[in-house]
Formats: C-alpha cells, sequence, structure tokens
C-alpha cells in the first residue's frame, strides 16, 4: 500500500506545532498502524530528519500506552487501541490525518505524546484500597456476588488510554473516572474508602483542569475498552450518596 | 499495621456541591425537573383556552386564590413564582459556568473534522439561551403588558392571547421558543435521570421514550395554542 500521512508535529510543549505531509510506501495489510510509522521513522532517521514521536509500550492493546487521533477518531476507525489497528482498515492511496489526543489537561510535549499525568493524580486521589499488601488472601475469603463482581471486571478493564478525553467535546474525563471508581466501590475490598474515593477522584478530576459531562456520548463510543456510558450515571450515583454521608 | 486516620475536615454540603461539576450538574437536573414540572401544568392550563374566555378567564383569577384561606389573593402565585425565578436563575448560571469550562478544557481544535454527535450539547447551549430571552419576552407580553401588541387587560388573559397570536412576530417567537423547548427538554430529562444517577444501561431505552414523549407532548400542547388563534378556532 502507498499512503499519504499528515501528522502533527510539534518541537516541545512551548513550540507551535503544524501538519506535516509525509508519503509511505510498501506498507503491507498485516502491519499494525505503529508499525507503519516505525516504517515512517526508519526513511526519516535515514534521510537524516527527526523521527516522529509518539506513545506506545505493549502493542497488544493491554497497557494504555498509545493514543492518536487518526482521521477524528481517536485510536482510529475500529474499536481497538491504536497498536492493536492493522492497515487493512485502510485503502491504498488513501490520506491519513494523525493528531495527538487533545485537551487542556493533556498537553503536547512533543509531536504525538501527550503528558497524561493528570490520570496518574486521580488515581492517586483515591483509586487505591487501604488494604496491607503482602501474599495474595485466600480467594475465597471475601464473597462478592457474581453480578458485582462482573460490573467491577467490566469496570477495570480500562487501560487508562485517554480516548474517552480526546473525543469528547469538552474534554471530560467523566469516563475514565467512573471506570475507575465503580470497579472499587462495589467491591467489600473497596468499601472502607467508599465515600471518600468518588468525592476525592472527581474533585481531583475538577482541579486537573477537564470539562464536565453534557452526556454527548463520544467517550463511549471511542473507548477500546467498551467501558458503557451509563457508567456515568453510576458515577454520579455513588458522588450523590458520599456528598450525604460524608457531610453530617 | 495502623493505618492515619483522616482529620481534615471536608467543606460543606453546598460548598461540595458548587464547586464540583458533579454537583453543579446536579443543581442543573432538580432545577431543570422544577420547570419542567411547572411547564406540564402550564401547558395544561393554557388548553382551557379552548373552552372560551370563561373558563380561561375563570381559570386565571382561580390562580390567584390558590391556597385560600391560609394564602391571600396571589400569595400562592407570588411563591410559585419566585421558585421558578429561582429554578432559572439556578439553572442559567451553573450553565454559563459549566459550558465556559467545557470550552477551557478543549483549547485546540482537530484539523481532521468529522460530523460529531455534540448536536445535543450545541442545541442544548443555543437552545437555552433562545428559552431565556423568550420568559422575559413573555413575561413582559403576557403577565406585565409592557411589550404586549394592543390594550392589555389585566386578569383578561384570553383576549391578551389572542392580540399576540394575531402579529405574524409573536407567532414566530413563540413557535420557534417552543420548538426549542421541546429540543431541550428531549436530552435535558434523559440527562437530569443520567445526572441523578438513575439512570442505567436496562432502563436506558425507557427513559429515552419518556424524554421524547414529554418533549413532544409539551410541543404540541404549547403549539395548539397559536396554531388555534391563527385558525380561528379560538377567537
Ligand atoms: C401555549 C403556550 C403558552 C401560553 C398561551 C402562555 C400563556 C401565559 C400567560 C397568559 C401567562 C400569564 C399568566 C397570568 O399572569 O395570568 C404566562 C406566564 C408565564 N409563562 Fe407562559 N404561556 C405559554 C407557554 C410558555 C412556555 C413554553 C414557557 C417557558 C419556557 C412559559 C413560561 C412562562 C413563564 C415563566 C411565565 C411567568 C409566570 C408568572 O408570571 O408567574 N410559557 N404564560
Ligand atoms: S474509559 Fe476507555 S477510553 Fe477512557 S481511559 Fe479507560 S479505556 Fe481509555
Ligand atoms: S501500546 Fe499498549 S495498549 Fe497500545
Amino acid at each position: 500500500m502507498k499512503l499519504t500521512l499528515r501528522v502533527w508535529r510539534q518541537k516541545n510543549a512551548d513550540a507551535e506545532g503544524a501538519m506535516s505531509t509525509y508519503e509511505v510506501d510498501n506498507i503491507s495489510c498485516d502491519m499494525s498502524f505503529l508499525e507503519m510509522l516505525d516504517t515512517l521513522n526508519e526513511e526519516l532517521i535515514v534521510k537524516g530528519e527527526e523521527p516522529v514521536a509518539f506513545d506506545h509500550d505493549c502493542r497488544e492493546g493491554i497497557c494504555g500506552a498509545c493514543s492518536l487521533v487518526i482521521n477524528g477518531d481517536a485510536h482510529g476507525p475500529e474499536r481497538t487501541t491504536t497498536c492493536q489497528l492493522h492497515m487493512r482498515s485502510f485503502k491504498d492511496g488513501d490520506t491519513i490525518d494523525i493528531e495527538p489526543w487533545r485537551a487542556a489537561a493533556f498537553p503536547v510535549i512533543k509531536d504525538l505524546v501527550v503528558d497524561r499525568s493528570a490520570f496518574d493524580r486521580i488515581i492517586q486521589s483515591g483509586g487505591y484500597i487501604s488494604a496491607p499488601t503482602g501474599s495474595a488472601p485466600e480467594a475465597h475469603a471475601t464473597a462478592v456476588p457474581k453480578p458485582d463482581a462482573d460490573f467491577a471486571f467490566e469496570h477495570a478493564e480500562c487501560i487508562g488510554c485517554g480516548a474517552c478525553v480526546a473525543a469528547c467535546p469538552n474534554g471530560s474525563a467523566m469516563l475514565f473516572t467512573s471506570a475507575k471508581v465503580n470497579h472499587l466501590n462495589v467491591l467489600p475490598q473497596g468499601a472502607p474508602e467508599r465515600e471518600t474515593r468518588v468525592l476525592d477522584m472527581v474533585a481531583q478530576m475538577d482541579t486537573e483542569g477537564f470539562g464536565g459531562c453534557t452526556l454527548t456520548g463520544e467517550c463511549a463510543t471511542a473507548c477500546p475498552k467498551g467501558i458503557p456510558l451509563p457508567s456515568i450515571a453510576a458515577m454520579n450515583k455513588e458522588w450523590l450518596r458520599a456528598t450525604r454521608k460524608v457531610n453530617r | 499495621m495502623a493505618l492515619a486516620t483522616r482529620t481534615d475536615r471536608r467543606p460543606s454540603l453546598p460548598r461540595t456541591v458548587w464547586d464540583s461539576t458533579v454537583g453543579k450538574k446536579t443543581v442543573m437536573a432538580v432545577s431543570g425537573l422544577i420547570m419542567l414540572l411547572y411547564l406540564v401544568a402550564h401547558m395544561i392550563g393554557n388548553l382551557k383556552i379552548f373552552f372560551g374566555p370563561g373558563d380561561f378567564n375563570h381559570y386565571a383569577h382561580w390562580l390567584r386564590t390558590l391556597g385560600e384561606p391560609v394564602m391571600r389573593w396571589e400569595w400562592t402565585l407570588w411563591v410559585v413564582r419566585v421558585g421558578l425565578v429561582a429554578a432559572v436563575v439556578a439553572h442559567a448560571v451553573s450553565a454559563y459556568q459549566l459550558s465556559r469550562r467545557d470550552i477551557k478544557a478543549r483549547p485546540s481544535k482537530y484539523v481532521h473534522k468529522k460530523p460529531r454527535a455534540s448536536y445535543a450539547t450545541r442545541t442544548m447551549r443555543w437552545g437555552g439561551i433562545i428559552l431565556g430571552l423568550f420568559i422575559v419576552w413573555h413575561i413582559l407580553d403576557l403577565t406585565t403588558g409592557t411589550v404586549h401588541p394592543g390594550e392589555y387587560e389585566h386578569l383578561h388573559p384570553y383576549q391578551n392571547v389572542i392580540d399576540t397570536f394575531s402579529t405574524w412576530y409573536g407567532n414566530v417567537i413563540y413557535i420557534t421558543a417552543v420548538v426549542a423547548l421541546g429540543f431541550h427538554v428531549r436530552h435535558g430529562f434523559w440527562s437530569a435521570a443520567q445526572t441523578l444517577g438513575v439512570g442505567n444501561a436496562s432502563r436506558d431505552r425507557f427513559l429515552k421514550t419518556c424524554a421524547n414523549g414529554l418533549a413532544l407532548l409539551l410541543t404540541a400542547g404549547f403549539v395548539s395554542v397559536p396554531v388555534g388563534v391563527m385558525t380561528g378556532v379560538v377567537s
């Protein structure tokens, strides 16, 4: 396949960025999107140009490091991570626009790499349980009803990639935060911090400068892990419950 | 292992609510539902116009005697008015603050444009502004009579309504606002359910149907009055 790429290039956080056009040839449809970018970077290095900076780590869709808004879609046209997106989703001769996540809380560091440490600080503010660590406890020591376990697992699938924020017209982190809150709040292990967790994580989310939720639903459409939109309603319910419990 | 006990005090309930995006959205949901409840009653009341001037004017008179003998003339009406103004102000201020925050949170647009489903977001903001302006005009027209076309007669709303809907601009402003209201309620009702945590996957269809039904009912009910005047059914 022969492709035209229009890529966001930006030297550093303070520099002005712009779209640059590149041609790539001999792209196999079995390559992943990131392998296609590797091919481009190899050519750029041979030519003595600066390679395109982009985030990646596991390349198997589980770490949440890869990003990219491809032709206006976070993680591209398929519902998966960019590392698991294959070039067979594109046609020979296509022009592909590649941009970084856009949100005030995710400033661009370089090219397609953005700073997502705001997510880490949301997790630090309450995305934990206060159990002493050590050897794994006996699995049946704490009984968890099956529906609760399923609900927790569905939300535990969030890999913290930030596609929800990138897709949201308000740059809101409600889907991510709701995934993390719901995951722990439904489990007995998460019960001791049930109220403080949701209050602190929502407060941190606001402090980081993410927008509010207008229930547009772009986040859930973009999420590679299928975190559903009603997760936000579930977190709202936890938040309202917590304000009543804590303020007494 | 002993864990450190948290001793820091949390802000008061109103502070927590007003300082949080989730809390402010709750304020919008509650004030919106209050206005919605009022509008349903208002719409049903307006339909009395089809029973003639006697019925309609008597109804307007009765509104002022509501709650008697505990309340005096217009007391209940004023309580409702103050409550509604509070709801409108709370709704509008939260909407303004949240919208400003949302726009700031997404400063750079994507170069690659694609048709987005933010349709609801955009119509909510514009629709809300239209409704706000309409409410001001509507009160100046039919409650105070300040901008009323023709002779405004206190406690004779039947003739006042006919005057307004005998002008082309009266009909245009009114019908535009009522259509905007329909769209607003359509997304608003469902949104309020999500904000208040009532929504979940299995209830989603039901809530969406309710929102559409309510929007349709309100729009049809309100629009029927100017249509009635225009077609001569109400004269
Ligand atoms: C067929 C449609 C409507 C008719 C015929 C109508 C008529 C009236 C009349 C006659 C009054 C004055 C009542 C009185 O003092 O006797 C009034 C008040 C009011 N209407 Fe409407 N209205 C309609 C639709 C709407 C809509 C769609 C809204 C909201 C967006 C609305 C909001 C208000 C408000 C806020 C007041 C002031 C309430 C008060 O003075 O206490 N109305 N309306
Ligand atoms: S909710 Fe989905 S889109 Fe958002 S961070 Fe988690 S996995 Fe990524
Ligand atoms: S690189 Fe790990 S999820 Fe894509």
